[in-house]
């Protein structure tokens, strides 16, 4: 063995051999990217830059389209609320609480990610829907929610109902990993300092977990805003009501009006980003005043 | 007195919630679950045998569905491999080099998850539809890209690509470099090394990868609804073949479908988690995020 490994000794420490494959994954990559998701999208913003901003701008203010948008993002921001709290007290159960079944449940968490969106949007119509001819399982939550008031297929209410659902498993999924790595000492030094569980809870572990639910709400707000498959079935469609925008932009590709579907894209995705970015700031100014207070 | 009345009360951590608290959270956590996401799912299966199993099996067998399951297992199996070749190449990229731009390339690879599944598939309509000079030069050739396969091939990838890769840069990342470094002083050639040290290191993570990946490219509805057209028997995916039937008003037919599609999302989800605890701890990468 010895004699082996002298002649590696002897040799230069600076001679290990460097890594393969540099230009072949760097090549590969980069115009894998650009064919499949830089290109076109550059196509998007070259057609945007093509119809002006006073041609996006015909094509947004009217009362169809202004109401399409803020259904997309007004309902998105609704669904990503509705799924920070009913999405955090469920991460709290996951990981602080043992109990039988919690492994199924956590299992199906991840439904709405692999379910195919077409299948939950006739999934949810059947569930929420009045059914007009007696259906074997039609109208299971509908018709007893419509004994109460509350109407859920094809109203405003549907279409949350279906952005929480799609988006759900987002914050759940995010918070999970973090509260599992909270030390549960300063918990401890709390209560022996005289706080009671609730301030001990919502002073040092919520202010811990406020940059992750941050994200995962982040996460199911983008989601929930293009979301199309699993909302078109229960919305209904009509317009200046329950039309929802990626819908609006399916319309005008399917009559060929390709100038009013790639103004309110590009609307959409500049609106996106825009709040994606600001979420950014939001998170990054959250850690720096953090670290000052610590 | 004090002390005798602590000691009477039932024992509890100081950093444990009342019972009355715990048993509320999982009480609400069982029924939302339940109520929310299992209902839908059985509503699937109950509507597709509404009309008996013959009808369930009759409306699988219809030549429309038969081509429909046949278009989305070929697309699909065209999106994954391509995308498992990316995801392994970008993560070797990520994961074995240093270089300027690494987390700019990083957020790029992530792009497609922000962007709307519809709006998706509406860029290859931009560059290969009929009103571009490419789809006019196209059509002339008589080459089909929208309202063809390729089109479907198209978007689906755009709207799959970071799952491979995604999963293996955090992955190899944490695994470094060091037996690679080994085998290659040892005299291993490069491709040896990938399919010797690498491969065998990545590959419950390339799986969790591709699980996901084809996942989302077999159900994918937004992006190829846009560029498919919707020929029935031609060019309509399960997912659009579900709509179709749907507005037809043919139920059991659309939920019998959708029930294949469902039953793909349950093996989806055991195979994901018996992944998770099986081989967790070689994942350990991947949590956390």
């Amino acid at each position: 063995m010895g004699t082996i490994a002298i002649p590696h000794l002897t040799r230069a420490p600076s001679r290990r051999r460097a890594m393969p494959g540099f230009g072949l994954t760097l090549g590969f990559t980069l115009s894998y990217l650009s064919l499949i998701v830089l290109i076109p999208l550059a196509a998007l913003a070259f057609n945007a830059a093509g119809l002006g901003v006073g041609g996006i701008w015909k094509v947004l203010n009217t009362s169809q389209v202004i109401n399409a948008l803020k259904l997309s993002f007004g309902g998105a921001l609704v669904a990503a609320a509705i799924n920070a709290v009913f999405g955090s007290l469920i991460a709290w159960t996951f990981v602080r609480y043992d109990f039988p079944g919690k492994r199924a449940l956590q299992a199906m968490i991840d439904l709405p990610f692999a379910l195919p969106t077409a299948v939950a949007g006739i999934a949810l119509t059947a569930l929420y829907s009045v059914p007009t001819v007696p259906s074997p399982a039609q109208g299971w939550l509908g018709v007893p929610l419509e004994a109460l008031g509350v109407k859920v297929a094809y109203t405003q209410l549907g279409v949350i109902v279906a952005m929480t659902f799609i988006s759900l498993p987002f914050v759940v999924r995010t918070l999970e990993p973090v509260l599992e790595q909270i030390d549960r000492q300063y918990e401890e030094a709390a209560a022996t300092l005289g706080a009671t569980r609730w301030q001990a809870v919502s002073r040092i572990v919520f202010p811990a977990l406020q940059p992750a639910l941050l994200t995962g709400t982040a996460l199911a707000f983008a989601r929930a805003v293009g979301e199309y498959g699993s909302i078109i079935f229960i919305a209904g469609n009509l317009p200046n009501l329950t039309q929802i925008a990626p819908l609006l932009i399916a319309i005008n590709l399917d009559q060929h009006e390709i100038g009013a579907a790639t103004a309110i894209a590009a609307a959409m995705l500049a609106l996106s980003f825009a709040i994606l970015f600001a979420i950014n700031l939001l998170q990054a100014w959250v850690r720096r005043s953090e670290r000052k207070s610590a | 007195m004090s002390t005798m009345a602590t000691t009477h009360r039932p024992f509890r951590s100081a950093t444990a919630e009342p019972l009355s608290v715990r048993w509320l959270l999982i009480g609400f956590t069982f029924a939302f679950l339940i109520v929310f996401l299992l209902l839908p799912l059985i509503v699937v299966f109950v509507q597709a045998f509404a009309g008996g199993i013959k009808a369930y099996f009759a409306a699988l067998a219809d030549p429309d569905s038969l081509s429909a399951i046949w278009l989305t297992l070929k697309t699909a199996a065209i999106a994954v491999l391509l995308n498992t070749l990316f995801g392994v190449a970008a993560a070797w990229l990520v994961a074995k080099f240093e270089f300027r731009g690494k987390d700019f390339l990083i957020t790029l690879i992530d792009l497609p998850f922000s962007v709307s599944p519809v709006i998706s598939g509406m860029v290859f309509v931009l560059i290969f539809g009929a009103q571009t000079w490419l789809g006019g030069w196209l059509i002339d050739h008589d080459i089909r890209i929208i309202f063809a396969q390729t089109g479907l091939v198209l978007a689906t990838v755009f709207v799959t690509f970071p799952f491979v890769a995604r999963e293996l840069i955090p992955l190899m990342q944490a695994q470094g470099s060091d037996e690679e470094y080994a085998a290659l002083s040892l005299g291993a050639s490069g491709w040896q090394t990938f399919w010797l040290v690498t491969l065998p290191n990545i590959r419950w993570g390339l799986l969790y990868g591709i699980l996901l990946c084809n996942a989302r490219a077999m159900g994918e509805f937004g992006a190829v609804s846009v560029v498919s057209g919707k020929i029935r028997g031609a060019s309509n995916t399960m997912p659009l073949h579900v709509e179709v039937l749907y507005q037809d008003n043919k139920m059991v037919a659309a939920f019998a479908v959708a029930s294949l599609l469902a039953l793909l999302a349950l093996l989806t989800l055991g195979l994901k988690t018996f992944l998770e605890w099986r081989h967790g701890d070689e994942l350990a990468a991947l949590r956390g995020r």
